[in-house]
């Protein structure tokens, strides 16, 4: 295998929410020290249900968010103390696409004002030139030039997604933080803008963060998967080896989950149903945060927290009793 | 089988400033005893609205403009409202989306339990709260005698959702409508109530109709299928014929466009070009035909007929038509 280069390391972020003060003080340990990394032109997945931590790393990494602790090590420059001044020029190589199409476009702005915000704050292209770059990048997104002095307002959700899509590709960015961008859509929208994702990727060898919670959809565009649960990473490795051989019990019952458009499947009968909720991030105990909707979980599980440990080559998993679990 | 419903040509308006909204375009449809009935389609193709229109909950500027809606031989949409709020709960009850805005948050669930309870049955208060416990543990609420206290931001989304179907089943309805029931949950939790719905089906001897855009949700749960689209019925069908020969080109569409994961396999995705039409001046004809491949002229002029294709199975598209031109995995219906 061909020596390949992470273009973003994570290593041990962690990004903690802190309300109350004295007696009252909660901790809400949103992401808690998880690492991964991505490859120069590869789709990372990163999966998990509502509260997991996805999107407030994906938010991390592009400093939306300080983080609590950790590296983000972006071709080796760490971004996790950086100013906002020495911040901006990694603002332009780091983009992201946000998952409401409602909320994330001004409705006041024009689409060429959308679009062009980004290419004036990094003084790219002016004038005629500037002009050409939008029309240039609507047709890219399937879009028409006439759309360029319309409002939000007057565009379809899966229409309103590609202006921000369009929005994202305007500075030439390398790396594309993917937040949920096709769970507002309708099916018949959402393998459209899949598509137009892949070409995209295909033609300016984009980098992408793809946070979701569609399994399928996740396991289609990504090359690797993370999974996460309540702040801390359960599982990683490659996207068909994560659906085809799960070793975490939690990877196992979420991908048995998934309901299949196919009525005489037997996945019914092998499906793991998951006791309990999920947790809460607030003041989490110690050991697994996983443990207790666990039908595996030993004493051990409840106080030590497991590490990440690489099980296969490119398969990493945290989980004391994997093991014993998968018979290796 | 006995019918429990039977939908007539119904069309739902809604007159609003910017013109009539035609959410519901004259369809029709029967549910008989025992059937889980999936309508599946996406944003804007009416399913929910017809949904809201059995359950006579379409709120001005709305209005059923044509058609019946018979439950058991009534015709629910020529009832009064207070007439209606006599069947609502009791006899035709609603699961929905977003259990948090659908519960009321200042009273606690027991209390808003025993009243829909005793609204509707000559039981007393607390026999009422007997059964409420009892609903609540069949919903697999744990310590349903403490959480029967509880207001619902104590339960988690999950749980509300059970709460809420305990509720819908208090008076054993004879028609259970669940619009989006799991849309707001999880995948783990999304499964334990579709476990759930699958085995109160059993207990209650209810007949369900259950709206979702997710094809995975209606495989899992139900026996036959309505696809709507731009307010019409596509396709009628029994689950299995609907995924393995589906008989129009928007479910089939609808089916190419889901990944199917083959390991070691990329497969580009085959989506649906173009966009959902404009229901305020929806095509003339057929309201797929804009984005449909095989379209043909009569199809941007007319809406097909529901054809025949066998006992189970039906379809709106002119493919089926016996001068039409040959697509392949369409079958050809001989015209009376």
């Amino acid at each position: 295998m061909e020596d390949k280069k992470p273009l973003l390391e994570v290593k041990d972020l962690k990004r903690y929410f802190i309300s109350g003060t004295g007696q009252n003080k909660k901790v809400l340990k949103a992401v808690d020290g998880i690492s991964f990394h991505i490859y120069k032109g590869e789709t990372f997945g990163l999966v998990g249900e509502s509260g997991c931590g996805k999107t407030t790393t994906g938010r991390t990494i592009i400093r939306l968010y300080n983080p609590t602790g950790g590296e983000i090590l972006f071709e080796g420059k760490d971004l996790a103390h950086l100013s906002e001044k020495e911040m901006l020029p990694y603002r332009k190589r780091i983009q992201m696409i946000f998952q409401d199409p409602y909320a994330s476009l001004n409705s006041r702005m024009t689409v060429t004002d959308i679009i062009a915000e980004g290419i004036d704050t990094h003084h790219l292209y002016f004038g005629q030139e500037r002009q050409a770059r939008i029309y240039d990048l609507l047709e890219k997104v399937g879009l028409k030039r006439e759309h360029a002095s319309r409002y939000p307002h007057e565009f379809s959700g899966g229409q309103r997604q590609r202006i921000g899509i369009a929005r994202a590709l305007a500075v030439n960015p390398e790396l594309i933080i993917c937040d949920e961008p096709i769970s507002a859509l309708d099916v018949s929208i959402q393998a459209q803008v899949v598509n137009m994702l892949e070409d995209l990727q295909n033609e300016f060898g984009l980098t992408y963060l793809f946070i979701a919670h569609d399994l399928s959809m996740v396991r289609h565009i990504s090359d690797r998967i993370g999974v996460m649960y309540l702040g801390k990473m359960m599982e990683v490795t490659t996207s068909d080896e994560l659906y085809e051989n799960p070793l975490h019990p939690y990877t196992k019952s979420l991908l048995s989950s998934i309901p299949t458009p196919d009525p005489r499947n037997s996945i019914r009968d092998r499906r793991v149903i998951l006791k309990g909720d999920v947790g809460s991030p607030i003041n989490p105990k110690p050991g697994c945060r996983f443990a207790s909707r666990c039908q595996y979980a030993t004493e051990r599980c409840f106080t030590d927290t497991p590490e990440l440990r690489e099980l296969k080559p490119e398969h990493f998993v945290s989980c004391h009793n994997v093991e014993e679990i998968n018979r290796i | 089988m006995k019918k429990i419903l039977e939908v007539k040509n119904l069309r739902t308006t809604f007159f609003t400033h910017v013109g009539e909204v035609q959410a519901v375009r004259g369809i029709s449809f029967d549910l008989e005893e025992g059937d889980i009935l999936g309508i599946v389609g996406e944003s804007g193709s009416g399913k929910s609205v017809t949904s809201l229109s059995i359950m006579g909950l379409v709120d001005d500027p709305g209005r059923i403009t044509e058609g019946e809606i018979l439950f058991e031989s009534i015709d629910l949409s020529k009832l009064t409202n207070e007439e209606m709020a006599e069947y609502r709960g009791n006899e035709i009850s609603m699961i929905f989306q977003d259990p948090m805005t659908s519960i009321n948050p200042v009273f606690s669930i027991g209390n808003q339990m025993i009243e829909v309870i005793m609204r509707h049955t000559k039981m007393t208060k607390e026999e009422a709260r007997q059964r409420a416990i009892e609903l609540l543990k069949m919903v697999g609420i744990p310590e349903p005698e403490v959480r029967i206290k509880n207001y619902p931001h104590q339960f988690s989304g999950g749980m509300r959702q059970r709460v809420m179907i305990a509720m819908a089943i208090s008076c054993n309805p004879k028609l259970l409508i669940a619009d989006e029931p799991t849309t707001a949950l999880d995948v783990t939790i999304q499964a334990q109530i579709l476990e759930l719905m699958r085995s109160l089906k059993d207990k209650i001897n209810s007949s369900v109709i259950l709206i979702t855009h997710d094809l995975g949700v209606i495989a899992e749960i139900c026996n036959k299928v309505i696809v709507m689209y731009g307010g019409m019925i596509m396709e009628k069908s029994d689950i299995y014929s609907l995924y393995e020969k589906p008989q129009h080109p928007y479910t089939r569409g609808l089916l190419q466009s889901v990944p199917k994961n083959v390991t070691g396999t990329k497969k580009r995705l085959i989506p649906i070009e173009g966009t959902p039409p404009d229901l305020l001046s929806p095509p003339k004809g057929c309201p797929f035909s804009p984005r449909c491949p095989h379209a043909m002229e009569i199809c941007l002029k007319e809406a097909s007929p529901l054809y025949r294709i066998s006992d189970t199975q039906e379809a709106s598209c002119w493919l089926h038509h016996p001068d039409a031109p040959v697509v392949e995995g369409f079958v050809k219906v001989e015209v009376k």
